[in-house]
């Protein structure tokens, strides 16, 4: 049974919104009393999806589970999918408009980013139907 | 090095956390882009930006930064100062470039992140 369950909504372009669902993740955990450092891995891969969430998806959740052992976070998306994600893995690689730069975002990190501090990664997408990434954290 | 060492270097304007002047900060960070800052920096940083906007708050509260140095003379909205009071930060604001920023603090013994792995 996780200690906590919860799912976060995020909409497409709603920039406005951008962090609060990384920044609710990331106090819950400072009250659970997590570690600071693992705390940081997670918020920034929360981050890093939520940003693309709103960037590159047509909306979709986030879900936010707690064990003894480990924090995971299940995100999907209702599309468009991503075409080579072989591609989108590679540091500096990105599709992200010239409005996102100016916001200082989109240099193509996000991904690689999440890989490297999630303690596992997992992503599926299929053009036409979403992208699903699975990243766990060990917190023991 | 201490944030009040910093603000006098940088003849910056403090413009939150004047009761925060006493952390201490071991590197600096010069970026405008916040998705770089996602991928190099951890706690214990200080933030050199031209960005101003309110993703510069919610990035530096994902990594634990807590100080932000504005250049150019840059000032944060009240929106952003708001976001930043929530999270405990000090920010700053100096007129000098980021280039010049840069190298008052590193001149004075201010190091930079190691390279990443």
């Amino acid at each position: 049974m996780p200690l906590i369950a919860e799912i976060f909504e995020v909409q497409k372009d709603d920039f406005v919104a951008a962090g609060e669902a990384s920044a609710k993740i990331k106090r819950t955990l400072k009250k659970l009393g997590v570690g600071s450092e693992v705390i940081r891995r997670i918020a920034v891969c929360a981050y890093e999806v939520e940003l693309n969430l709103i960037i590159h998806s047509l909306g979709g959740t986030i879900d936010f589970s707690v064990t003894q052992e480990r924090v995971t976070l299940v995100v999907k998306d209702v599309g468009p999918g991503i075409p080579n994600v072989d591609l989108a893995m590679r540091e500096g690689w990105s599709t992200a408009p010239e409005s996102v730069r100016m916001m200082g975002f989109g240099a193509g990190m996000g991904l690689p980013n999440m890989k490297r501090n999630a303690d596992e990664f997992d992503i599926h997408s299929e053009m036409g139907v979403g992208t699903e990434i699975t990243m766990k954290f060990n917190i023991k | 090095m201490v944030i009040r060492r910093i603000a006098e270097l940088l003849d910056a304007q403090v413009v939150l956390g004047a009761d925060k002047l006493d952390l201490d900060v071991g590197a600096a960070f010069s970026s405008d882009m916040m998705s770089d800052v996602l991928a190099y920096v951890t706690g214990g940083t200080v933030l050199l930006t031209g960005m101003v906007n309110e993703h510069v708050i919610r990035t530096a509260e994902m990594v634990d930064l807590e100080c932000i140095v504005f250049v150019r003379g840059k000032v944060p909205t009240k929106e952003i100062i708001d976001l930043a009071e929530e999270n405990g930060m000090v920010l700053m604001t100096t007129a000098h470039t980021l280039y010049v920023t840069s190298g008052i603090l590193y001149s004075n013994g201010l190091e930079g992140i190691g390279r990443r792995e």
